[in-house]
């Protein structure tokens, strides 16, 4: 554990990524190989399942540090973290020397099938031989959630320095369906393996915002241009009649979304798509909540498949017969792509995402504003010559987003930050005007800078009307523009509507709450 | 005394103690700026406060008390006895009638080195600040901090970096200046530091000696050293030439993982001049008052838990701001 803790000191001291990947390279140095396998496992989301419910952990945690439970509950609320909060509370101890990661590992995930009297009793004798730190790190591998500040990318960095093997296959072998229980680290990292199995996605290529004047690409006969579907990115897999629907997320999503499974129709071919992942009906592409229902149904019946059919609009193919294309120039790989769409039987819920005539930059520009009634964000921009790369790089791709839509709101609400913003109020909610009454319509709580935060802060504590919980409601006065993406009907929400990527874009502290937008404003947009 | 929209107010006497609305006497416990404000006619603090509320409140007329004196208001008894908070800190005891309340101000228990350590005085009523008056503060005894600080600054050396501290312009810069081993390197100070410290020296306190960050002071010099600042010159110009540097923050709310991850800082070290939850609790409980009114910080959750513990507890609106993340202290320029 000494080494792991090590390593999470360094990791969160810092916001270098040089500096995390550095501490990674001396981790995978020393550390024993099961131990490596778990801090891969944890810094990818990849954790055993919760052994021991948060609510016996608060009641043990609150016993042990003689604190009663709505003191606890306060402290919760400060620190936004059980965990931390936990770890802070219980009396000092001193750090730990005899077990390995691997072993604190297993000694939770034992737990699981233990009487509660019995995991007390181990979760006890656990906190009591753990440093501040460590009892942290303990509590976080029990709740999950470890989060850390670390990206795939930066392990896979870490990973392919400590091993000399590049990083592509390291960010290929690191994908996937592996279990930290039993799989070692060399069958993991080492092997090159023919069967590896046939779920694995490639590491999504992710492309950056532009950021300069769109003429500065060059020609436009070097470049081809989409439509910037609002979906879930996403690889379609079909290998060996099996298919695979991963999301950009990497998780594996085929459960949620049956439709896909025809494709196994499709005999004696292979190939991998990557598309956006969309619900389509007769009325067209729907809201991307539509979608987000559907992702969090694992088994939808009849009806939901009938009323809100999933559909895959594909943008690139990165894997066909077997043979790895993305070294390929984009416009080939569009060709083949074009060129496999020729054989697909018409009822494959597939369609390719069309490429946009242009022959000026001034003209995408004017295909750009008819972005949002063709129900996209807007374009994105791939170089003609550009290969497949991983993650996010600069050059080759590019998106180009419409301006988002901004109104001005009033806060009413305000909630401590989470995490390092526990000390400030920097979650608010923000209403229009309807009539004389304000009706809250947004949450938002980025765009701030942290002076800006404390400000409000100290308005907040000086304007509180009532309190809820956590909530603090407050003097109708300060005025926000507010950004956002989309706007759609909900009947989930009081003032009727919900957006897509709120944030704070300013504040309007030139402006009085009576000058804030109206109800009517934010329908018009709909 | 109770606590009105301009104060802490004792009727009997009419005078307030750190009033923030302008009034005609003031009892002012330290020189922070939430503490000692503008537009009082006159204001009466330990000797040691009050060069620095004179410079900071240009033209303020300050009387000075030492501690320990008595002085008579309309039969009224005040006394200014050590809070422990930052140097000439006090808790402001008054008596009338063979009823004794203290105004504390801000305070901490364990001896800094610099400041005057607190003086328990007994009482009826106490009036007690909650700027970390939750079970999750607890300080770790301050020669494990400066050794930790210790560290981190020949480490800093070692790697040809400036170490680039930030703590407020009163108090927390005085305690590290007098507190990092100096054997190390040279301090620097900020402009708004280096005027608080002369302050202090004119009056005859020893503050280690330090150097003036001026201009023409090279940044190749600065490396392998120690640089004081505000926090208010991190994101500045002046701070940004300071490099390379390492950048920590000295602040009890660095307990939180949440404000240590705060970008732009490479350490955070939970340092506080205000009393943590043990410190809280042990000095109320010293002073053997049977009322409590709890001020600025985590006032109700303070106030019930002292209720729990059979206090008389209640909670008052001020508009004291205690330890602040982001230091809204006026830098005071050279």
């Amino acid at each position: 554990m000494k080494l792991f803790t090590e390593l999470f000191r360094k990791i969160d001291g810092t916001t270098s990524t040089t500096a995390k990947t550095k501490a990674l390279v001396q981790f995978f140095e020393k550390a024993e190989d099961r131990d490596k396998i778990w801090a891969i496992a944890l810094f990818t989301h990849k954790r055993p399942k919760r052994s021991v419910s948060t609510g016996l952990l608060r009641t043990w945690a609150a016993k042990e540090a003689s604190v009663s439970d709505w003191l606890f509950d306060e402290c919760y609320q400060m620190v936004g973290d059980l965990a931390e909060t936990i770890a802070l509370l219980l009396p000092i101890g001193s750090a730990d020397k005899k077990n390995t990661l691997d072993q604190w590992v297993r000694y939770i995930d034992d737990l699981r099938d233990q009487t509660e009297e019995l995991k007390e009793k181990s979760v006890l004798t656990a906190w009591r031989s753990l440093g501040q730190e460590e009892r942290f790190l303990f509590n976080k591998i029990i709740t999950g959630g470890f989060r850390m500040g670390v990206s795939d990318r930066t392990i896979t960095k870490a990973l392919s320095k400590n091993l000399s093997i590049n990083e592509n296959t390291i960010a290929h072998r690191l994908m996937g369906n592996w279990d930290p229980f039993t799989v070692s680290f060399s069958e993991l990292l080492l092997e090159a393996n023919e069967n590896e199995s046939n779920s694995k996605p490639y590491p999504f290529y992710l492309a950056y915002a532009l950021d300069k004047e769109i003429d500065l690409l060059g020609t436009p006969e070097d470049w081809m241009a989409e439509w910037k579907w609002d979906g879930i990115r996403s690889q379609l897999i079909l290998r060996n009649q099996e298919v695979f629907l991963w999301s950009r997320g990497q998780e594996l999503i085929n459960q949620s979304f049956p439709e896909f499974e025809i494709l196994k129709e499709f005999e004696g071919s292979s190939f991998v798509i990557d598309g956006e992942l969309i619900v389509r009906t007769e009325d067209g592409i729907q809201d991307f909540n539509v979608l987000q229902k559907r992702l969090g149904r694992k088994k939808p019946g009849k009806k939901t498949l009938k009323d809100h059919p999933a559909h895959i609009i594909a943008y690139d193919l990165l894997e066909l017969e077997g043979e790895d294309l993305r070294h390929l120039p984009q416009g080939e790989r569009r060709i083949k792509l074009e060129k496999l769409f020729t054989a697909f039987p018409e009822q494959f819920p597939l369609s390719i995402s069309p490429l946009l005539n242009f022959k000026s930059w001034e003209e995408l520009a004017e295909l750009r504003s008819m972005a949002r009634e063709k129900k996209s964000e807007g374009l994105m921009l791939k170089s003609v010559e550009g290969t497949y790369k991983t993650s996010r790089k600069k050059g080759d791709w590019w998106k180009w987003k419409l301006d988002p839509y901004t109104i001005d709101a009033v806060m009413i609400y305000a909630q401590r930050g989470h995490g390092r913003r526990t000390s400030l109020f920097t979650d608010f909610t923000f209403a229009v005007w309807k009539g004389d009454q304000l009706v809250p319509f947004t949450k938002a709580y980025t765009g701030l800078t942290d002076v800006e935060f404390q400000e409000i802060t100290r308005f907040v504590k000086k304007n509180t009307l009532e309190r809820f919980g956590p909530v603090s409601s407050v003097k109708a006065e300060l005025v926000f523009e507010i950004a956002f993406e989309g706007i759609a009907k909900s009947k989930r929400h009081k003032s009727g509507v919900a957006l897509r990527f709120p944030r704070i874009k300013r504040w309007r502290k030139d402006k009085q709450a009576s000058e804030a937008n109206k109800i009517e404003d934010l329908m018009f947009l709909l | 005394m109770t606590i009105t929209d301009k104060g802490i107010y004792c009727a009997e006497a009419n005078v307030y103690i750190d009033p923030w609305k302008p009034v005609d006497k003031a009892l002012i416990t330290h020189a922070h700026s939430d503490h000692a404000r503008w537009g009082h006619k006159q204001y009466i603090s330990q000797h040691s406060s009050v060069p620095i509320i004179r410079h900071r409140l240009k033209g303020a007329n300050v009387r000075g008390v030492k501690f320990g004196e008595k002085i008579n208001i309309n039969g009224v008894q005040f006394s200014f006895h050590p809070a422990g908070h930052i140097i000439g800190s006090a808790q402001i005891r008054v008596e009338h009638k063979g009823r004794v309340e203290v105004a504390s101000g801000d305070y901490k228990l364990e001896a800094d080195g610099i400041s005057e350590e607190i003086e328990i005085v007994k009482c009826h009523h106490f009036i007690t600040e909650s700027t970390f008056g939750l079970p999750i503060f607890r300080w770790r005894p301050q020669s494990e901090v400066f050794s930790d600080i210790n560290e981190w600054w020949k480490k800093n050396k070692e790697e040809g970096k400036i170490s680039f501290i930030t703590a407020y312009a009163l108090g927390k810069a005085q305690r590290l200046i007098q507190n990092v081993d100096s054997k190390i390197g040279t301090i620097y100070t900020h402009g708004s530091i280096e005027i608080v410290n002369n302050l202090f020296r004119d009056q005859g306190i020893n503050i280690p000696t330090t150097r003036h960050l001026t201009s023409e002071i090279s940044q190749k010099q600065l490396i392998g050293n120690l640089v004081i600042a505000p926090s208010s010159a991190l994101g500045s110009s002046w701070g940004k030439k300071i490099k390379p540097a390492s950048i920590a923050i000295t602040s009890g709310w660095m307990t939180m993982r949440g404000n240590r991850r705060r970008r732009g800082a490479d350490r955070g070290f939970i340092l506080s001049d205000h009393a943590d939850w043990d410190g809280l609790n042990k000095v109320i409980d010293a002073t053997g008052a049977s009322e409590v009114t709890v001020t600025h910080g985590y006032t109700e959750a303070f106030a019930r838990h002292l209720s729990e513990r059979g206090f008389k507890a209640y909670t008052a609106t001020t508009e004291y701001t205690g330890e602040q993340l982001i230091e809204n202290e006026t830098p005071v320029e050279a």
